[in-house]
This record gives structure tokens, sequence and C-alpha cells, in this order.
């Protein structure tokens, strides 16, 4: 007999085998260290990512340091150690936070304007069908377009002042934000849909009460990236001309450093973008995440 | 036409587009449900049960016949029939399940923010979720989702609660539970229900009056009363089963016969 049918014909015996039933009554209780145990310290730290990104920096600022000193070019590449002495006595005198909040001004108006301009549109674009075409088409058009592109415009417009800064920003952020919202309205389940019109809401309580919130973390997302953005343009803008009272921003601040052969404050400057961007970013908009879409667990 | 009927289908013919084709779902339904039933639609995939329940809840106008809630033509949805759907995506993620509950009573109910608390607070008593009150839907499982969307349901004491395989999409252990759990709460408040089922066994242990329809487009194969008036004796259900199942399939049955 071949032996495949010998195990065919011998499965069902195995499996007819007499087996007892068996019953288990729990023994002593299990030790509390199995059950649960104590990570140790030194990988707790590892596993704090704020812990970890801060070693990082400590080390670039320490590459930083050495190179310079190695270097020992302070017009080429200042020390880390006199950037920051520089960033200090700029902030102490004064001359740092107005440029900081000449930028901030400009740009909180351009970025409100952009996103309200963003809402309309949208609002448009779901009401009506033509709507749509039109968010879609000036989508595709002017968001591979980079705003700074369209500064020269701006100015011969709007001539050299804050105004042709506000232009080119909310250019930089009506269209990140409304290609966002749209698709996120566009992907609230038809399951929400049901709901919110089975609860018998108007076209404005469905809107804000079911649509905005369900699309929240797209919308949130297209703030963000609208965010960046803005802050890009705007630097870049300042460093073509200040606003004309005299006062420029920040990219103007650098501008003004590098003209006078003021390099530590160039990097200064630089450095003070970076943490104003990092504050914006990881502050502002993470506690907004955290106190919605996180918690709502719509990300995670 | 019976005098005291809550929800009243006549002849209602429902069609929807698929791209470029026009499908019948149903054709020409006729079914009438009293208070306090527990009236299951049951019929294998393709027989416009969905559909016909979605057109009792207003998205869907019927092209043909109408469809009358207390004897008012339904024009649109309304929360005179809440709906609890299959998928667990149906709760507001973000709102908790108290808020979840209350959102619909201060909304379509009118309530003040007090009365609409005190009455959701009682129904998700009901529904024994006391505990995970201020507990958004994502960190509940999905039994405790559909129990949520059931105690939202009932909490607006509809005039009807329209079910859409709201079990289906749950494991068996928890599935069973929560009929046994469906039909505790009707015992309690005797409310009225339309659910949608393709399980025949799922629609003799919930129903007391089954509709069985067939596929491509649903059309009324029978109306049944259940338990079955003849056939109240021990273990009834397993019959009645291969009844409906002989009753919904007949070519199969000619087949193995």
């Amino acid at each position: 007999m071949p032996e495949a049918d010998l195990r065919a014909t011998g499965a069902p015996s195995a499996a007819t085998l007499a087996r007892p039933d068996i019953f288990r009554s729990p023994g002593p209780p299990v030790a509390s260290d199995v059950v649960q145990r104590p990570i140790p310290l030194g990988e707790r730290f590892y596993n704090n990512g704020g812990l970890r990104k801060l070693v990082v920096l400590a080390l670039l600022a320490c590459i930083w340091q050495g190179y310079a000193v190695y270097l020992g070019n302070g017009l080429l590449f200042p020390t880390f150690t006199d950037t920051v002495a520089a960033l200090v006595s700029d902030f102490a005198d004064g001359s740092l936070p107005s440029h900081i909040w000449v930028s901030l001004q400009v740009l909180l108006v351009g970025y409100t304007a952009g996103v309200m301009l963003a809402a309309i549109l949208t609002g448009l674009a779901i009401a009506t069908r033509i709507g749509t075409d039109v968010l879609e088409i000036l989508t595709a058009m002017f968001n591979p377009l980079p705003a700074i592109a369209l500064l020269p415009l701006a100015m011969i417009w709007f001539g050299l002042g804050e105004a042709s800064l506000v232009f080119v920003i909310i250019q930089s952020v009506v269209w990140a934000t409304a290609l966002n919202t749209y698709s996120g309205f566009r992907a609230v389940s038809p399951t929400l849909r049901m709901i919110g019109h089975n609860y018998g809401l108007g076209q404005f309580g469905y809107i804000t009460k079911i649509l905005i919130p369900a699309a929240f973390p797209s919308i949130l997302s297209g703030l963000k990236i609208a965010w960046a953005f803005a802050w890009r343009t705007l630097i870049a803008s300042e460093l073509v001309f200040g606003v004309s009272a005299g006062s420029g921003g920040l990219g103007w601040f650098i501008y003004e450093a590098k003209n006078s052969l003021d390099i530590p404050s160039v990097f200064a400057g630089l450095l003070t973008i970076i943490c104003i961007g990092l504050l914006v970013e990881n502050l502002i908009f993470r506690i907004v995440e955290h106190r919605t879409v996180r918690r709502w667990g719509q990300q995670t | 036409m019976l005098e005291s009927a809550v929800l009243d289908v006549r002849g209602a013919t429902i069609q929807y587009k698929t791209g470029n084709a026009l499908v019948t779902a149903t054709y020409r339904v006729d079914f009438s449900v009293l208070r306090s039933d527990r009236f299951v639609l049951l019929g294998p995939s393709g027989c416009g049960k969905s559909t016909l329940l979605k057109a009792v809840g207003g998205y869907i106008p019927p092209v043909e016949g109408e469809i009358r809630l207390g004897g008012k033509r339904v024009t649109r949805p309304g929360p005179d029939r809440m709906m609890v759907f299959q998928e667990f995506d149906q709760l507001l993620p973000w709102k908790t399940v108290l808020e979840n509950v209350m959102f619909p009573l201060r909304e379509a109910g009118g309530m003040s923010r007090r009365q609409a608390r005190e009455r959701a607070l009682a129904y998700v008593e009901k529904v024994g979720l006391t505990r995970v009150l201020g507990s958004y839907p994502h960190t509940l499982s999905g039994g405790m989702k559909q129990r949520v969307a059931i105690a939202r349901g009932m909490a607006m004491e509809p005039d009807i609660l329209l079910m859409d395989e709201p079990f289906a999409a749950l494991d068996s252990l928890t599935r069973r539970q929560m009929q046994d759990e469906l039909l505790q709460l009707w015992s309690d408040t005797k409310f009225t229900l339309l659910f949608v089922t393709h399980s025949i066994a799922e629609a003799i242990k919930i129903g007391n009056r089954i509709l069985l329809l067939s596929p491509h487009p649903g059309q009324v194969i029978a109306e049944l009363g259940c338990p079955p008036s003849c056939g109240a004796v021990l273990g009834w259900e397993a019959a009645f089963e291969t009844r409906i199942h002989g009753m919904l399939f007949p070519q199969e049955e000619a087949d193995s016969a």
C-alpha cells in the first residue's frame, strides 16, 4: 500500500482515538513581574522622542562649532557661540524683535485673508457644480506656480509695500488650503452624510456640524501646508525689499546684515526663522491636533 | 390599507443609477408595519432590501407607488425615522458617547441641554454603556459602537426605528448577544422596528413579521408571521428556517430533489 493511502486511512483512526477532555483549575497566582514589568530606565530615555532629538540637536551644534573653529573665517562661517551671541545682542537691542513683529503682522494678514478666500471658494465648489469646475481649474493652474514668481507683477500692481507681500502670501495660502479642504469634504463617508440628513439638519447646520468636523483632519493639514508656504514666501519676498516704512521684516534684517558684513547676525536671522517655523508647526499646530483629530481618533 | 399602520408601503418601485445603468432595486412592493412590530425585510443580496429601507428613510424617492409614515407621505429624511447602519463609522468621531446620543435630541428634537442630557443618560444606561459616557467612539469596540447607535436612535423615540443589518459586521458571539439585548430593549419600550437582514436565523430571532424578497428586482415572495401560528412546538425555529430557505431559493431545492 502506498504511503499516501496509509496516511489517508490512518488519519480518521487518530481522530477517533479516545482522548479525554481536559479541565484545569488555575494554579497559584502568577508572579506580578511576569504579568507586568517596568521598562529599564535607559530604554525609557531612549523611547522619549523629544530627548533623542535634543541629543541630535546638541550634536549638530558641536559639529557646527568644531568646523567653524577649524575654518577660522568668521566672515564666511561664524561659530555657533558667535551666532548665539549675535542672537542675544540683536534681541537685547530690540532690532530682531521689531523685525519679527513686522514679518508676523504681514503674515497674519495674508494668511487670514487667504484662508477666508479659500473658505469662500470651497463653499462655492461644494454648493454648485460650476464652482467645483472653477476651483479645480484654478488650483490646477496656480498650485504649481510658486507664489514668489508673482512678486515682480505684484510690485508693479501694488508698489513696494505691504500690499505686494500680502498679495503673494494670499496666493501661496489660498490654493493649498482650498485643495485640502475640498478633498476633505469629498472624503466624508456616505454614512455620516446620511446621518446628518437623518437628523433633518438645514444646509448651514449640515455644513458646520457634520461636514466641517468630519473633514477637519484634511482642513488642518491644509492649514499646516499653507502656513509653511506662507512663511517661506514671506521671507523670500522680504529679501527683495523691506516694507515701505523702512522697518522691514526678518528677510530684510538678513539682507541688511549681509550688506554690512555682519555675518553672525545673518546666521542669527536664519536661526530665528527656523525657530519660529518650528514653534508654530510643532507647538501651535501640534496642540490643535492633540485637542482635535488625535483625540477623535481620526489621525494616529 | 390597515388603519393602524405606522408605515405603509404601497406598490413601491425603486430605481437607482450606477454609472450608466438604471437598476430597478425593488418592484411594486407592498407591506404595512403596525405599531410595536418587529418587521424584518429578508432576502439574498441584490433583493433591494437596503435600498427599500433607504427609501423609507427618505433618501431615495420611489419612482412608482408611495411610502406613508403615519398617513403622511415620505419625501425626505427626518428624525421621525432614526436610522441605525451597519457601518461602525456612523457615530460622529468628534463627539463622546453621551454627546453622540444628545446631538440629535438637541438638533432635531429641539430639547434644552438638560432635557437632552437626561434623556441621553437614560438610554445610554439602557444599552449598558454608562461607564464609557465620556469616551470617544474610536476607543470603543464594534459592539459598543452599535449599542451607542441604537441608543441614539431609540433616544429620539421615533415613529419607527430603521436598522440596516446593524449586527452584520460583528463577530458571531457579539452578534448573538446584541440580538438578545435588542429583544430585551424592545420588551422594555415596545418601539416599532424595521430591520433589514440577509440571515434567515437572525430574521427568525428578531422578527414578529418577516417579509421575504426575491432578487433582481426585489419582489415580495411572502409575508410571514413569526413564530408561525401552526408551529409553536419546541425546535420550530429549525423547521421554519428550512421552510424560508426553500421559499427564497426554490431553484436550489428543485436541483437537490
